[in-house]
């Protein structure tokens, strides 16, 4: 029973990392009032570009980089959409899931089957990789994860303890009050958005370069769907993410080592988007919405004239 | 960084003119940006545009393949027509359309000994209650919680998705099916005909062009037809009005959600004769539906041609799979990209916009 | 034309500021000039253009001409941004506050010094500045944990936080208790004492003498004057404010008023924000008379129709039409027992974008001829719709014709005529003029009129009041959601009915004891 715990959380961490970084991003977009649906489009569009550079250049960095670029892109798309034309965020978000489904399948197509020639290496942090029983366990994974797992305290630090984060929360609370002290809506709106996407971008490079390691064609699978559910599951908070990504990164890749104890795989996988609904029902009060504190503007439009 | 900032000035009135005068031109870029893309991919977008004509309208098998895949198009996209006239944001159709499917699955599972002509309008009504049910539940969130609509129809796509898995991999698998996730065909009595030689289940057409042309009627010949429209344009005039929101609310999600259903009753009895995994059954009819609302500007009727079109597109993207050797989610360019600038120009026809850097 | 520089001790100078928005003139050269260290007053009705005019001032709205000079030199503000950096601030009506931050989160948001959250420094100071204006706060209380007055405080502190030197408030006291009102006033003196210098806007008199050293009355987007407040009386300010055109002679029939058809009993009606709006207000309007209620615009009247047209929930009081009590049944109810609503936001009644035809039945499609079991029957929409169109000579190209296309006072001529075909016991009319000519508004009151004599009971709001008076047979005023005084219209007084208005003057025998029977 131990060993199959082990082999669950050994398992868990690397199918939530990709989650981790989509749901990272996704809290600072939505925290800034804008709900980004393009997540699964950005993930993937990222995966492809990831493999593509890093497969064509030799070098792992510049695939990760050209991953988080060309989500970045993607999402100023429907910054451009969303904060300046202002077009229906949700409507926004799904054209560009569509199109990033689209055309990483073009992008990748020679690219399908082939193993990617250059890795990334598990890193032994010394001392504590040979620990027994955890050693292996936790500290023999690549820097990716570890840097999912660093972004957490630094982006929950940055979220509450910093004028940054004040600001970018105050912008997805009451745009009306940022702006009227000075505050450029629109910019952290683009920064946040922009954010998001090289952040999901990153989740689909860490599929194509460190866990498959290799492009297969709708790799993601539904990924973003689950960082919009586990964005609002975790309730915008980056703690949270880190839990639920491993949780719901556990669900998906055991589902299979479960089936034999009775419990259903499909089932499983309705619990992300089940709880979502009842954390958004819980939340819907409005004592409710200030104890949970979800972002008051979310899918609203900012327009200064027009009140 | 400076941002160049746009200045919104709300228009009195939009011109008729001007508003098939975007739409147009929104097309019009479309084809262009997409044009940009192709070439960009390395693929002759003359030539792909052309293949994805041919494929999907310019033959005698394509139109049949078009008119088949354009069934369920019509089916949800005349449903969401009168959701969005409401004002309900459902974008859970193509869950609805899977829930649709399992009840009519449920159905002929239940009473297969049944004759055709009550099995199949049995099976039909399961289809509409199955895919009403899921539409039920975010509409009774949002007018008894205020929950958003948008956020739970859409995780309840998701929700739909694993269910159809879970019957087609556990208790639903059929006994003949060499390993594949997949029911047993449903008995012949449950098959709805075909036009012979082809794919299309005639009755799910007629069904479908009888109901948009229904619900064209319903809206502007009926007093429900009014209060939906009047609640969708203007819902503090309704309220003025008399007119009981929650009942509208409920209603539209129920009629768009039912509709959604028939749509994947259509697919699994007229098409696959079982229950199959989503992704087989649905390419993502239920979203693509959107786009056919919107393109058609709300107008159930429109709504026909549009699914026609977008139909054809669909048909066109396999073609050039087989043609250009591209892969099958392709196509996903062409809605993505027409749906991100027809939206896009719906804005010009309610403000004047003006660049100030 | 030529503009001299302005005087020296004027710290805000305004020029001829227009400010246009679609359909409406909000500002028409308005002038304004405030000196260094004064609390100043903009006084005016509701809609007068003192908003308007102050988000000019503060860089939400660009004039479309106009000038603005700040200390002495002119200046051109694009944003708050801009505003601050002179040193102005504002405070609106609606705090701009985030609700589920604290205040010293709320107070140091936009400023751009350190990256990190300088709680103990902000803290710091926040308290030492709340001390020196006599001010008690809770730096790390969240806003919706707080009372209107406090989140108010908050607003003062994030002005004085970036060391704003001219602060304007608008209508300050709106959500306030009367004591936090006082607490107010008694901060606004240490203030300026300080060398701070704060414009006041409010349509408040009684506010206006007690706490302002000068004042500038506003009246349809134009300044009309500006005083020193001691040398001026509430009296003069309230006829400066709404104005003495005089009044319109009327060709009134004379009809003798019949039964009772709407008698309110103790009425109390909350405001959206939550506030009394309506406070034990009781009157009765007749068949064949037109009841007026008179009264600067905000002072409740919006919450008393909706309340009797069941658009707004009743606290306490009773609703009574032709004696049955209607104070719990829902709108449609009320509308089958004969209330008809001409609101005063019109496109609240109205669907802009439908057309003419969809908007004439939106009150009777449920009935036939129009509503048939579960069809409308497009042929008596339509010969209903051109009776209509004929018989109220809407100037419409047909009946298909989008509403919003026509011109106000066809607009307003359609939504009478809808309201009046349905032969109404009572006809709520609210602002039935506002916004159109001479003689689209003259129809519209020969219309109500021939309402009046045909026996209707109509009830009717308005900010013009000599519309009001010429109207009306009986008039009330309104303050502050309370009845203030009650008469026949043609023994009104217009110097008491202003003093009335501005809520210097309530008759005696109104308000709790009084159920209000006209005289």
């Amino acid at each position: 029973m131990l060993e199959f715990i082990l082999a669950a959380v050994r398992a868990a961490i690397p199918a939530g990392t990709p989650l981790l970084y989509g749901t990272l991003g996704e809290v600072y977009a939505e925290r800034s009032g804008v709900l980004n649906l393009g997540v699964e489009g950005m993930m993937i569009m990222g995966a492809v570009s990831g493999f593509a550079v890093a497969q064509t250049t030799g070098n792992v960095w510049l695939g990760i980089l050209a991953a988080a670029v060309v989500g970045g892109l993607m999402a100023l798309i429907h910054a451009f959409a969303s904060v300046t034309l202002r077009v229906n965020q949700v409507v926004s978000g799904l054209a560009l899931t569509m199109l990033g489904l689209g055309m990483s399948g073009m992008m990748g197509k020679r690219f399908v089957g082939q193993p990617l020639a250059v890795r990334l290496q598990p890193i032994n942090i010394p001392g504590l990789s040979d620990l027994p029983v955890i050693g292996p366990l936790l500290f023999r994974f690549d820097i990716l994860v570890y840097l999912s797992v660093l972004l957490v305290p630094v982006l929950w630090f940055v979220l509450y303890k910093t004028r940054l984060g004040v600001t970018l929360r105050s912008v997805g609370e009451n745009p009306a009050a940022a702006d009227a002290l000075g505050v450029s809506v629109t910019m952290v709106r683009y920064s946040a958005v922009a954010f998001g996407g090289m952040m999901a971008g990153i989740g689909g490079a860490y599929l194509s370069i460190s866990y498959a390691p290799a492009w297969i064609e709708g790799m993601t699978a539904g990924a973003g769907w689950i960082v919009v559910a586990l964005t609002i599951f975790a309730i915008w908070d980056p703690r949270r993410a880190l839990l639920g990504a491993y949780l719901f990164g556990g669900v998906r890749v055991l589902q299979f080592r479960l089936q034999p104890l009775g419990i259903s795989p499909n089932l499983l996988n309705m619990l992300p988007f089940l709880l979502t609904i009842l954390v958004l029902w819980l939340s819907s009060g409005e004592a409710a919405k200030r104890r949970i504190g979800s972002p008051a503007a979310l899918m609203t439009a900012f327009s200064r004239e027009e009140r | 960084m400076n941002i160049p900032r746009i200045r919104f000035e709300k228009r009195l009135s939009s011109p008729q003119w001007l508003t098939l005068a975007s739409l147009i031109v929104a097309l019009l870029l479309a084809m262009l940006t997409i044009a940009i893309i192709f070439q960009l991919l390395g693929v002759n977008p003359l030539i792909a545009f052309q293949r994805i004509f041919r494929g999907g309208f310019g033959s005698v098998y394509g139109l049949q393949e078009t008119m088949t895949k354009s069934i369920p198009l019509i089916l949800a996209g005349v449903g969401l027509t009168l959701a969005f006239k409401g004002r309900m944001y459902n974008i859970g159709a193509e869950g609805q359309l899977l829930i649709g499917a399992i009840f009519a699955t449920g159905v002929s599972r239940a009473f297969p000994e049944l004759p055709a002509y009550i099995l199949l309008p049995a099976m039909f009504l399961g289809g509409f209650v199955g895919g009403a049910l899921w539409a039920v539940v975010p509409a009774i969130l949002k007018t008894r919680f205020r929950v958003d609509e948008v956020l739970t129809s859409l995780m309840l796509v998701y929700v739909a998705n694993e269910a159809v898995k879970f019957l087609v991999y556990g208790p639903w698998r059929g006994t003949d099916t060499r390993g594949f996730p997949i029911t047993d065909e449903f008995p012949d009595a449950a098959h709805i005909p075909n036009i012979l030689g082809t794919r299309i289940h005639y009755p799910t057409l007629i069904i479908a062009i009888l109901l948009a042309v229904l619900i064209y009627l319903l809206l502007v010949r009926t007093k429900l037809g009014y209060e939906i429209r009047v609640t969708g344009e203007n819902p503090d005039a309704a309220r003025y009005a008399g007119m009981d929101y929650q009942k509208i609310a409920l209603l539209v999600m129920i009629i768009s959600g039912g509709l959604a259903g028939l749509a994947g009753m259509g697919e699994v009895a007229g098409i696959h004769y079982r229950l199959r995994p989503p992704e087989a059954i649905s390419p993502g009819y239920g979203f693509t539906a959107i786009i056919v609302a919107w393109l058609a500007r709300l107008n159930p009727l429109a709504a026909i041609l549009t699914a026609f079109l977008l139909g054809g597109l669909l048909v066109g993207g396999d073609a050039i799979q087989i043609a250009l050797n591209l892969p099958a989610a392709t196509v996903q360019i062409f809605n993505g990209v027409i749906l991100l600038f027809v939206i896009s120009s719906e804005l010009f026809n309610q403000y004047r916009l003006r660049l100030e850097v | 034309m030529s503009s001299p520089l302005p005087d020296a001790t004027s710290t805000v100078v305004l020029r001829g500021i227009v400010k246009r928005f679609p359909g409406v003139l909000a500002n028409d050269g308005t002038n304004l000039e405030v000196r260094q260290g004064e609390i100043h007053a903009l006084l005016g009705e509701n809609g007068a253009g003192k908003t308007t005019l102050m988000n000019v001032l503060y860089g939400i709205y660009h004039p479309d001409e106009g000038e603005v000079w700040v200390n002495g030199q002119s200046v051109v503000i694009n944003s708050p941004q801009d505003a601050i950096r002179l040193g102005i601030g504002m405070i609106h009506q609606q705090y701009r506050l985030v609700q589920n931050h604290s205040v010293t989160e709320n107070i140091v948001l936009g400023l751009r010094e350190a990256f990190f959250f300088p709680e103990q420094e902000a803290r710091g100071r926040i308290i030492s500045l709340a001390e020196k204006y006599g001010m008690k706060v809770d730096p790390d209380a969240r806003i919706w944990q707080l009372s209107a007055g406090e989140q108010q405080r908050v607003e003062i502190l994030k002005a004085l936080y970036r060391g704003v030197k001219i602060l304007i408030m608008d209508e300050p006291t709106s959500m306030l208790t009367p004591g936090e009102a006082m607490e107010l006033l008694h901060i606004l003196r240490r203030m300026t004492a300080e060398g701070l210098t704060v414009i006041f806007i409010t349509h408040k008199l009684e506010e206006v003498v007690e706490v302002s050293d000068r004042v500038t009355v506003m009246r349809k987007g134009r300044s009309i004057s500006t005083l020193g407040t001691a040398k001026t009386t509430q009296k003069e300010l309230a006829q400066l404010m709404v104005g003495r055109d005089v009044l319109f002679h009327l060709d009134k029939k004379p009809v003798q008023a019949g039964d009772v058809v709407l008698k309110i009993e103790e009425l109390q009606v909350s405001s959206d924000k939550g506030l009394p709006a309506v406070v034990d207000f009781a009157v009765q309007v007749r068949a064949g008379e037109i009841f007026g209620i008179a009264g600067v615009s905000g002072n409740g009247q919006r919450e008393l129709v909706e309340a009797i047209a069941g658009l707004r929930p009743v606290s306490d009081g009773r609703i009574l039409i032709k004696g049955e009590d209607v104070t719990q049944l829902p709108p449609r109810s009320r509308i089958e027992r004969g209330i008809s609503f001409v609101p005063g936001e019109r496109w609240m009644a109205l669907i802009p974008s439908m057309s003419i035809a969809d908007n004439l039945i939106l009150k009777n499609y449920t009935r036939s001829p129009i509503g048939r079991g579960f069809f409308v029957d497009r042929e008596a929409v339509a010969s209903h719709v051109d009776g209509l169109i004929g018989t109220y000579a809407i100037a419409t190209p047909d009946r298909h014709t989008p509403i919003k296309k026509l011109s106000g006072g066809n607009i307003q001529r359609a939504l009478l005529a809808r309201e009046i075909s349905e032969k109404p016991a009572l006809l709520i009319v609210a602002q039935p003029t506002s916004g159109l000519d001479v003689g689209a508004t003259e129809t519209i009151w020969q219309l109500l009129l021939a309402e009046r004599e045909r026996g209707t009971a109509v009830l009717l709001i308005s900010d013009d009041l000599k519309e009001t008076l010429s109207l009306s047979d009986h008039v009330a005023v309104i303050f502050e959601g309370q009845l203030m005084g009650q008469f026949a219209a043609r023994e009104a007084d217009l110097d008491q009915i202003s003093l009335m208005m501005a809520g210097a003057l309530r008759l005696p025998g109104m308000g709790e004891s009084n159920a209000g029977e006209p005289a």
